[in-house]
């Protein structure tokens, strides 16, 4: 038993558990208690009256029935946002440059996980297998759409980034930006020679699309029905595997130390035998394969996919990685959260509450204006240390 | 090879010497000239032309001459074989107007140093500025898209528009110090993303303040658009000089475009002459300290808040005047024109031609047009047309007619900005025509290298 623990550091698998548990309620309970207040606030004005026209409830019972699906969909869309912005964080953490083509790296796991569903789908496999084998399968196309991803995120860093290393903070910048269009183009390349279509669907298959229903209320003519849907619990399962098990490799492995290193002084890590570029190299690795297995668990869950699909999600995870403070693997795993729960507040409620003058198309602005705010008043994030800032 | 190699240089430094720049430069306008008059189809034909701007501007000759021919060949050769072949005018408006773009972007990024991402932000200043105040947008504004009477007044006559060209200079200005002010203590790469946003901001109040008030239309955008008014006498006119050469009479919608290329020509002139000043200024040197290195430059004294936004906001009014200018002479502006790509777009233009080169940004901004509108189209149309053919790919047996019809080279643009961003900054990070300074500082580099 004493071995055991040793081999396996369980301090370093539960602290991110907790720590994802606490941020997760930590951001629900603040979120909630705000709309509540302001769903009292409002209740007596004529938008109250609206909704109590409409509905035949109070503006407060109204927020509060649609409260608990609110929290399930923000926190599924938040562990994809951490998946994905821990890849930034951490090439940002060990070159401090922003790894732009991030988002379309995902977008290439997303892709390659789903045609290889449609080709299993075309080929009759998927709608005659038995519910164990839609798991393994599934499982596998996030593996095949992680692997791809990492390779890719390997090459990238190999041909458009390595030679610039030491250049101007700017260059390699605008080449990741060049990368990232080049992606784009290159997906709808490829699927137009190959399938000739850019929007890819999820294929229908296994019990991912029941939902497990765990109440009904009734809203004036309306019932609206609280559950959580199978591929929902899928996500958030697989991007808590993921966040774990890479908070494990970095904090509590030889390799971790070795990138912790270089991230830390690649000079003096390189002087005391690690090899940067091996490191440097890997560290683009696990991002992409976290990227990609991202990306199969959002078609899993938005089902649609086209060769754009990574911009938004991948500019919301650096959003959320910058929020956090970027560099830090917990703030990456606080700022995905505390984004995708503020996203689909504000997509949920602000056509309540601006008498549907400004509603959920502003949903993606939403994160940007977070961005700014963040930038201007706590520059390093909410987690991050006040570093000097570099040239 | 390198007797092929010594050669050109030869030919390189005597093109230079006594007559043969003059007699290059006429000789290369007149082939151009009559290349494209003989064969108004030929894409060879317009680069030439096109180029000819360019030899132009390369060899050694008496700045009185340049200035004359290069007079002649915007205000008369281009107009009258724009109007023989308008497409080739669209081309060159476009091309006129990404120039500008370009131009503006330049000094952002170029002189100050700041890389901004979402430039086309205030392009839509411009453009939404103008396309609000010359349409009917005004008595507009109470019906949701699509709903609204048919017989609604406009709110101004079209010759406002002039009044207005100054108003988007103006407005654009603002809003360049206005996302300036909150992000100029960001570093650079923080500072790329935020603009990032708020171009992206900026496109998504265009495409959604259709309500509660109908200020632009939502997706479907703002249509029609008034245009500066163009007296018939100016048509006949045109065509009593001129029809006899252009080999057809004009119409007035064709003389609209080279009104319309002459004011973007003029935006131009006016642009690169306040470009070159500021560059050798006290502005210019000081933007320079700032992009070289920030805190030598604030040790130095200089207010490089003030110096920053300055940048910001003359970069932005270029954009300005061009937004209301193409909003005018499209009579139609959508969201769609100001997204993410457009950009990338005049980004990719920037590097591509050298950051902080005025002649180089032109450059760049002809090569991707043209590159844009000609190859890639003509290319488009090349596999259209083998689509249609029997023709087999020998080796592997595939027949063309398979070939997808999703795959249309035209909208690949995004492949050829990437390219363009990668390998430009892997191996000629100063851009095709490097900046006079930049030239300096690497020859001081190469100096310092070797001792």
């Amino acid at each position: 038993m004493k071995r055991f623990s040793k081999l396996i550091n369980v301090r370093e698998l539960l602290l991110p558990l907790g720590q994802l548990i606490m941020f997760s309620l930590g951001s629900a309970i603040v979120l909630s208690t705000i709309v509540l207040v302001l769903a009292l606030l409002l209740d007596k004005t004529a938008i109250g009256m609206a909704v109590t026209e409409r509905f035949n409830a109070s503006l407060f019972t109204y927020t509060l029935i649609n409260l608990p699906q609110v929290l399930i969909d923000g926190l599924t869309i938040g562990f994809v946002y951490a998946a994905v912005a821990l890849g930034y964080t951490m090439v940002y953490g060990v070159l401090e440059f922003i790894n732009f083509a991030h988002s379309e790296i995902f977008a290439v796991g997303a892709f390659v996980g789903v045609e290889i569903l449609i080709a299993l789908d075309t080929a009759g496999v998927l709608s005659k297998v038995s519910l164990g084998m839609a798991f393994v399968i599934l499982i596998l196309a996030i593996l095949a759409g992680m692997f791809a991803a990492g390779a890719l995120a390997v090459t990238v860093e190999r041909v458009a980034y390595r030679p610039l290393r030491g250049a101007p903070r700017l260059v390699p910048l605008i080449s990741a930006i060049g990368v990232s269009f080049l992606l784009q183009d290159v997906i709808r390349l490829v699927e137009g020679l190959t399938t000739g279509q850019f929007n890819r669907i999820f294929p229908t298959f296994g019990n991912f699309d029941e939902r497990l229903i765990f109440g009904e209320v009734g809203l004036g003519a309306t019932t609206i029905t609280m559950g959580i849907s199978i591929k929902s619990i899928i996500v958030i399962v697989g991007a808590v595997l993921m966040l774990v098990g890479l908070n494990y490799l970095v904090n509590a492995t030889k390799i971790g130390k070795a990138i912790r290193a270089v991230a830390q002084d690649r000079t003096t890590a390189s002087l005391m035998g690690i090899d940067v570029n091996h490191i440097i190299s890997l560290t683009f690795l696990v991002g992409g394969l976290l990227g990609g297995a991202a990306g199969v668990l959002y078609a899993l869950k938005f089902t649609r996919i086209d060769p754009f699909v990574g911009f938004f999600p991948g500019l919301k995870a650096f959003t959320a990685a910058v929020m956090g403070g970027i560099g830090n693997l917990t703030g990456a795993l606080l700022g995905g959260i505390v984004l995708g729960m503020l996203e689909t507040f504000a997509g949920s409620y602000m056509g309540i509450f601006t008498m549907g003058a400004a509603g959920t198309e502003y949903k993606d602005i939403f994160a940007f204006s977070i961005l700014i705010l963040v930038l201007i008043f706590r520059p390093q994030g909410l987690m991050g240390e006040n570093v000097t800032q570099k040239a | 090879m390198s007797q092929i190699l010594l050669y050109f240089q030869k030919f390189q430094t005597n093109i230079q010497k006594g007559i043969w720049p003059y007699v290059a430069t006429l000789a290369h306008i007149l082939l151009g000239t009559l290349l494209v008059y003989f064969s108004p189809r030929s894409t060879i034909a317009f680069l030439i032309l096109v180029t000819s701007f360019f030899s132009l501007y390369y060899l050694k000759a008496d700045n009185r001459f340049k200035l004359i021919a290069g007079i002649t060949l915007a205000l008369i050769i281009v107009p009258i074989l724009g109007v023989r072949n308008i497409f080739y005018l669209e081309i060159i408006f476009q091309i006129s107007v990404f120039a500008a773009l370009a131009l503006g972007l330049n000094i952002i990024v170029g002189f100050a140093g700041l890389l901004v991402l979402g430039y086309v932000a205030f392009y839509a200043v411009g453009a939404y500025l103008w396309g609000f105040f010359g349409s009917q947008q005004y008595y507009v504004m109470p019906f949701a898209p699509g709903t609204q009477p048919a017989d609604l007044p406009f709110l101004l006559p079209g010759d406002a528009f002039y009044l207005f060209l100054m108003l988007a200079i103006i407005a654009a200005a603002l809003t360049g110090i206005l996302i300036g002010l909150p992000v100029m203590r960001l570093r650079g790469d923080y500072l790329a993303i935020v603009t990032l946003g708020f171009g992206e901001v900026i496109r998504v109040l265009a495409n959604n303040l259709d309500k509660p008030l109908n200020l632009t239309n939502g997706p479907q955008g703002i249509t029609p658009i008034q245009r500066p008014s163009l007296p018939e006498s100016v048509v006949n006119g045109f065509n009593s000089i001129f029809s006899g050469i252009v080999g057809h009479p004009v119409d007035q919608a064709s003389l609209y475009n080279v009104m319309f290329y002459i004011l973007a020509l003029v935006i131009i002139i006016i642009i690169v002459f306040v470009t070159k000043n500021l560059e050798d200024a006290k502005i210019g040197r000081a933007w320079a300290a700032i992009r070289e290195d920030e805190t030598a430059a604030v040790a130095m004294g200089i207010p490089i808040v003030k110096m920053k936004l300055l940048a910001f906001a003359i970069g932005a009014s270029f954009a300005g005047a061009m937004g209301a200018l193409v909003a005018a002479s499209r009579t139609f502006v959508s969201p769609e024109s100001f997204s993410f790509m457009q950009s990338i777009g005049v980004l990719s233009m920037v590097i591509l031609g050298g950051q902080g080169s005025i002649p180089g940004v032109i450059l760049g901004a002809a090569t991707v047009t043209i590159l844009n509108l000609q190859i890639l189209q003509g290319f488009s149309l090349y596999l259209s047309q083998l689509r249609q053919s029997d023709a087999v790919i020998p080796i592997i047996n595939f027949a063309w007619r398979n070939l997808s019809s999703q795959l249309d080279p035209a909208k690949y643009q995004r492949l050829l900005f990437g390219l363009i961003l990668i390998l430009m900054m892997i191996f000629r990070p100063a851009g095709l025509i490097p900046a006079e300074r930049r030239k300096r500082k690497m020859a001081s580099d190469t100096v310092e290298a070797k001792e």
